[in-house]
């Protein structure tokens, strides 16, 4: 039986078409709007997300920074309280097993945000390799996330919100904020690619918050986004999506995510595999269709009648009108503008490929 | 005799349009609305053959890929290419998008009458 958010009730009636996601259900889409129109919402005024099914995992103690630094990959021994970074997480042989974003809330205190589909995973990986003088406890239920994304998230956030509470610069946050009368902490991250929040709070004070947001965003004709146009969104932002881009087999230097790989760093699990594998032989690309169609996940991408690959995430991108897949190939195979081709059902379909993101604003 | 025009459906949410000799087949709302914003079709060829309970047209949404299947054994003989553009006409007026007219028909699956695939319909979303 999935789980519902605390915004469950308010999907439906906002005519929510919910599915089954990571454990939960959530809507894919909203029956007045739909994938295409919630996208290019976000992508010219402003949605809105429940978020919810993410994971939320709290270290606490003298030896939290000590904890995180051998359990991932990126470095926070320069991380400001108030500030967030982008981290991977990777087993014995380099592989990722997660990808999550840490907060800062003080010098022995932080928050970790997960994926949802890889939560029962990661605590049972962040269980085993505790250490020290540290506290652990997952506070995934503890959470409602819902995140604002779009241009006048801004103006909306300025509505309701004191002006010094207000988190100016990319991946940052308050952690006690007021935002309407409900105490939230705000967090200036996004998984769109457009200006945005991320909002957490009591799971009590979601549908206030929630309805809030809405409210507040009327003039702006805000819409309710669902899972759907999450996806594409991220996708033609060129972002990576766990269990597509990112796998146990595959490395973050494989899937150029070499900046939140901090190889200098002392020790972390999976460094030495890293070093033991040398350069990557494959990375990541864009790719754009030249020919009409669609291309998923998974096809085989070619150059000069050679395989040199796979897609691992694609589809329509809506708010650029083109067909658009990320691929990992045979590094040096092929430059931007190379062409190329992808099978899709036995047939050849032409390609470019294209520098990420592939929207670019 | 032929009876004049005939609107059936198929168990695969498929509508089928009886005028004459020739048979227009295209996607019901349901499926439409199942599907989500249509973003591409592949269909096949003039002269092409159509095979009872086989696939004959990829229909991409935004969300996945999906088939239409034909409820007819028979022969295209006009496709409608304005959709090969403008997909997303199946989402705004699915009767009216015709995908294939195909004549010369051989074999059909039985097929629901507006009122029984309503019910049909019913049913689906409530198992």
């Amino acid at each position: 039986m999935d789980l519902k958010t605390p915004l469950y009730d308010a999907h439906l009636e906002a005519g929510g078409k919910m599915v089954s996601f990571a454990g939960y259900t959530l809507p894919v889409q909203y029956k007045d709007s739909g994938v295409i129109k919630e996208h290019l919402a976000v992508r010219n005024q402003v949605g809105l997300f429940d978020v919810s099914h993410m994971g939320e995992v709290v270290y606490e103690g003298k030896d939290a920074l000590a904890n995180l630094h051998y359990l991932l990959t990126n470095d926070f021994s320069n991380l400001e309280v108030g500030r967030v970074r982008y981290t991977l997480m990777c087993n014995e042989n380099g592989g990722v097993i997660d990808d999550l974003l840490v907060y800062k809330c003080s010098d022995e205190k932080y928050l970790l945000v997960v994926n949802a589909a890889n939560r029962a995973k990661d605590v049972a990986w962040m269980k085993e390799h505790l250490f020290g003088e540290v506290a652990f406890s997952d506070q995934s239920d503890q959470f409602v996330q819902i995140a604002l994304q779009g241009a006048f998230a801004k103006e909306m956030i300025e509505k309701r919100t004191k002006e010094e509470e207000i988190p100016k610069k990319y991946y940052s946050f308050t952690e006690n904020a007021d935002v309407g009368g409900v105490t939230c902490l705000l967090s200036r991250t996004g998984y769109t690619g457009e200006f945005g929040y991320e909002l957490y709070c009591k799971p009590e004070d979601g549908i206030k918050l929630w309805n809030l947001l809405l409210e507040t965003g009327q003039e702006y004709d805000i819409i309710p986004c669902g899972l759907g146009a999450r996806d594409t969104l991220r996708l033609e932002a060129g972002m990576p999506l766990y269990g597509h881009e990112m796998t146990e087999e595959i490395t973050p230097l494989e899937t150029d995510l070499n900046f939140a790989v901090k190889m200098k760093k002392e020790d972390f699990i999976g460094k030495k595999a890293l070093i033991d594998k040398g350069e990557p032989k494959i990375t990541r690309i864009g790719l754009q269709l030249t020919d009409r169609g669609i291309v998923r996940e998974g096809a085989d991408v070619y150059f000069n009648d050679k395989k040199i690959g796979q897609t691992t995430s694609g589809t329509m991108c809506p708010f650029i009108s083109k067909a658009c897949a990320m691929a990992l190939v045979e590094k040096n195979s092929v430059e931007i503008g190379s062409p190329i081709e992808v099978e899709v059902r036995g047939k050849k379909i032409k390609a470019e490929v294209v520098t990420l993101p592939f929207v670019k604003k | 005799m032929t009876k004049a025009m005939e609107l059936k459906f198929s168990k695969s949410h498929e509508w089928v349009l009886f005028d004459g000799d020739k048979v227009k087949i295209g996607l019901s709302d349901y499926a439409q609305d199942q599907l989500g914003d249509i973003v591409f079709i592949d269909l096949p060829d003039e002269g092409d053959d159509v095979t009872k309970g086989e696939s004959f047209a990829d229909i991409e949404s935004v969300k996945a890929v999906s088939e239409a299947y034909s409820p007819i054994t028979a022969t295209v003989t006009a496709v409608n290419e304005e959709l090969l553009d403008s997909p997303e006409l199946i989402n705004s007026a699915p009767l009216e998008s015709w995908l294939i007219e195909v004549e010369g028909v051989d074999e059909i699956e039985d097929l629901l009458s507006a009122e029984e695939y309503k019910k049909f319909c019913e049913e689906a979303e409530e198992a």
